[in-house]
């Protein structure tokens, strides 16, 4: 069988969690032997050779094709109308809002004669490099042999719609996040759009968790029978063992991740001063950054616990791993969390985790305590339990890193094929 | 008899370097000497040095006629010692003239007079046994607090410790309709003379010189001697109390601010019946015309006069309280390190830097913030300070075991 896979970005070059996701798959496909031509919008050159990897910014588009033109015209419209774009000065605005000149062939000819340099980031022409990229996409599924498209997340979602287009194989969406996760209620209309037309064009689709399996069902409308949960998994399961030692007495407790709205950062604050109310001897630690992060600090003075909660900004390379290696308990309070591999993290370095039960990895990970993110006496008790009971966070270290070996990219990928090939006899 | 009194603030703090959460317990040196090497010989060679020549040159060359006075913070003359002791030696030389007065303040720059009267007097001895030590067994009269913070048990506090006279803001708010040119008393103590910065006059120099879309710019001394004669007769004495990095650093060599000084005496002299004279010569020979009411604390910063500087938001009162919380743990360690970054934490320009009065007095708060946010400024004294705290534990344990 071979996969025509779009993604986003790959390792070593990423800045999210979607690229590490892509990574673990393929990795866990090769290990079953599966041919993958995996497209990215760039290509740095230092990537793991584990799939024929298709740079699309070094694809020069065949403009002859007349169905492309039908993609232009659809795709066009989709920039046209994405307010994802902060700083448009006004000829551009001009131009991105003029319909009538997209109408025009003519003018459109220049687009696909032309190789179009993609950055792969999340910049300011990212619905532009969206829609290049599903015409890119477009071009490789006519000229590249394969059974079955596979589309990673909403940024690849209209490449695997134009691939399928094309070439008439089944389609695969695998949702890793919805715009819901990403802004709670007050969701991009445009990304929202995209995202649903992905889920509906496609044969079947791939949830990374129940959790997000549900927000398809009740969001997107999709019958649930087309949906199978995968859950992510680890590169490596092995413990960590970290010479770095902790420099102070007290016990830490850790929130790692960026500071937003989705990962709840407010209830972690929240339950430290209860915590601390209870407990000085302990220490909070707020790692990352993001656009709560003046308002946690201004809480954290306003409660008087400055020299007790501290924050370090954003943390990269080995200092992630030191601030795990000197956690006693580790907290992930999400508001709404698709998967969330932070926890697993945690696990390796024998840190004790407590997770919110809207996170996907709650329905993983056996070994933790879940709280809801918004109950903060749960949260405090739960903290507190950890820090003073050994025997449940010894427990915890011991089962929580026998969970983990079970976590293997080689059992998703195994799934995956079986629902390759599910879709594929569906298919008339 | 009018007169005219110069009283520069001369004060750097002990910047302190970016200190992580991975340095608690660990890294107990706190201040980046670099940055403060560098800004100390950089304010040396534009301000310090220039500006102490010049004043050199004019004592002498009036003969006693023109004087000035000085409060310089003990941070401050620690790190003169450290980093610029030709500047220290420059001071030395203008103080044996007997023309330029030295006041007293705190030896850390600290804003314990809010909070801990103990802590005050113990800053107020030491800065006074630095300036004696320093400057061949000095013995200042007057005394001045950290960024002119005054109010009425302040001024108490300090007659109580033999001061003859205080310098503080003459705040439109606090004077009304009254005049900062007499001399006041204090409200509870009238032995205290309290002396008011005129501000007017006092920021046409300090902020304005060479601010070129000022109405009255260039400001010429024949302009400004203009200005004093029109201060009304009975009005005695003019107080212009000012940053001396006024001089070549916040105003730059280029207005021509050296020029103005070097010739304002003579135009004083030829054109008014103004003379120079040190704060404890206004004290001692202008007669007080009645009490100053200041029942909540007044200083010389922002617009508006108080102390939101430093103290009032979130920010700055979690690590003010935080840090007056160890006072008596401190008091009972002897150990020299201790007590030295406990002054050092006090310095008032710790708080200033957490200031969040964006919108009005930012910029100037911006200019002399060595951190991009007022939240990263909390962030990392925050994290000294936790330091400070277990290793003042640790003393203290040490201590108990041993006893």
């Amino acid at each position: 069988m071979k996969v025509l896979m779009f993604g986003w970005e790959f390792p070593p070059h990423i800045s999210g969690g979607l690229g590490t996701a892509c990574y673990g798959l393929v990795k866990g496909m090769a290990y079953h032997n599966q041919d993958i031509i995996f497209v990215v919008p760039k290509l740095w050159g230092d990537e793991e050779p584990l799939a024929d990897f298709v740079n699309a910014s070094d694809v020069t588009i065949d403009y002859r094709e007349k169905r492309f033109k039908k993609f232009w015209k659809n795709l066009t419209y989709l920039e046209v109308s994405s307010f994802l774009v902060p700083y448009l000065g006004p000829d551009e605005f001009k131009k991105y809002t003029d319909y009538t000149i997209h109408d025009r062939t003519d003018v459109d000819e220049s687009v696909f004669s032309n190789k179009f340099e993609f950055s792969g980031k999340y910049g300011k022409d990212l619905m532009m490099e969206v829609s290049r990229y599903a015409l890119v996409a477009a071009h490789i599924s006519k000229n590249k042999e394969h059974d079955i498209i596979h589309a990673h997340d909403w940024l690849s979602f209209p490449a695997g719609i134009a691939a399928k287009e094309i070439s008439g194989k089944p389609m695969v969406a695998h949702v890793h996040a919805t715009e819901f996760d990403r802004s709670g209620e007050s969701v991009n209309q445009v990304v929202y759009d995209i995202e649903r037309a992905g889920m509906e064009a496609a044969d079947h689709i791939v949830a990374v968790s129940q959790l997000t399996k549900n927000i398809i069902i009740n969001k997107y409308g999709i019958p649930a029978n087309k949906i199978t949960v995968l859950h992510n998994a680890v590169l490596d399961a092995s413990i960590i063992k970290s010479s770095y030692k902790k420099k102070v007495p007290e016990k830490i407790v850790t929130f790692l991740g960026r500071i937003t709205f989705q990962k709840g950062p407010e209830y972690f604050v929240e339950a430290a001063k209860k915590v601390i109310e209870r407990d000085p001897n302990v220490r909070f630690v707020m790692a990352g950054n993001g656009d709560l992060l003046n308002r946690m600090i201004d809480r954290v003075a306003e409660l008087r616990m400055g020299t007790k909660f501290h924050f370090t900004g954003f943390l990269k390379g080995d200092d992630v791993d030191h601030m795990y290696a000197i956690s006693d308990v580790y907290v992930m309070p999400s508001v709404s969390e698709p998967f969330g591999i932070s926890p697993l993290e945690a696990v390796r370095h024998n840190t004790p985790v407590i997770i919110s039960k809207q996170s996907g990895v709650a329905e993983v990970l056996n070994n933790a305590i879940k709280i809801d993110f918004w109950d903060i006496d749960s949260m405090a008790d739960a903290i507190f339990a950890l820090l003073h009971y050994d025997g449940i966070s010894k427990m915890f270290k011991e089962l929580g890193t026998e969970e983990l070996k079970k976590l293997k990219w080689e059992h998703v990928a195994e799934k995956l094929v079986t629902v390759y090939q599910k879709t594929l006899s569906q298919k008339p | 008899m009018r007169t005219i009194c110069f009283y520069f603030q001369v004060h750097q703090p002990y910047r302190l370097k970016p200190y992580r959460f991975f340095d608690i317990g660990e890294d107990h040196h706190y201040y980046d000497d670099f940055l403060n090497r560098s800004v100390m010989r950089k304010v040396a060679q534009k301000c310090y040095l220039p500006m102490n020549a010049l004043l050199l040159e004019m004592i002498n060359k009036y003969n006693g006629a023109f004087k000035v006075s000085f409060s310089m913070s003990g941070v401050f003359l620690d790190q003169l010692e450290a980093y610029a002791p030709d500047v220290l030696e420059s001071f030395q030389k203008l103080v044996a003239t007997g023309n330029c007065e030295l006041l007293n303040e705190t030896y850390g720059h600290t804003l314990a007079a809010l909070k801990s009267k103990d802590e005050f007097q113990n800053m107020v001895k030491k800065h006074q046994q630095k300036i004696k030590d320093l400057f061949n067994g000095y013995q200042p009269k007057v005394f001045r607090n950290t960024e002119l913070i005054y109010s009425d048990q302040i001024g108490a506090m300090v007659a109580d410790m033999g001061f003859d006279a205080i310098l503080t803001e003459g705040a439109k708010h606090i004077l009304g309709w009254k005049s900062p040119n007499y001399v006041y008393v204090n409200s509870i103590d009238p032995k205290l003379k309290v002396l008011l910065k005129n501000f007017q006059l006092s920021d046409d120099i300090a902020f304005r010189f060479g601010n070129k879309g000022w109405d009255d710019y260039p400001l010429t001394t024949d302009k400004f001697v203009k200005w004093i004669n029109n201060v009304p007769q009975e009005e005695e004495t003019i107080n212009l109390f000012m940053d001396y990095e006024t001089f070549g650093e916040h105003q730059w060599a280029e207005t021509g601010i050296f020029e103005f000084m070097k010739a304002l005496p003579d135009a004083v002299f030829s054109k008014t019946n103004f003379t120079f004279s040190t704060p404890s010569e206004v004290a001692a020979k202008i007669s007080p015309v009645g009490k100053i009411h200041v029942p909540i604390p007044i200083s010389w910063a922002d617009e508006e006069r108080d102390l939101t500087a430093w103290l009032g938001n979130d920010l700055q009162d979690e690590a003010f309280d935080r840090l007056f919380e160890m006072e008596k743990l401190v008091k009972d360690i002897d150990d020299d390190e201790i007590q030295r970054d406990w002054t050092y934490l006090q310095t008032s320009d710790h708080f200033y830097y957490m200031c969040t009065k964006f919108f009005s007095d930012g910029d100037i708060h911006a200019y002399f913030s060595p951190y991009d946010s007022p939240y990263d400024a909390f962030i990392n004294y925050m994290n000294v300070l936790s330091d400070f705290m277990i290793r003042l534990k640790e003393k203290i344990s040490e201590k108990q075991l041993s006893a």
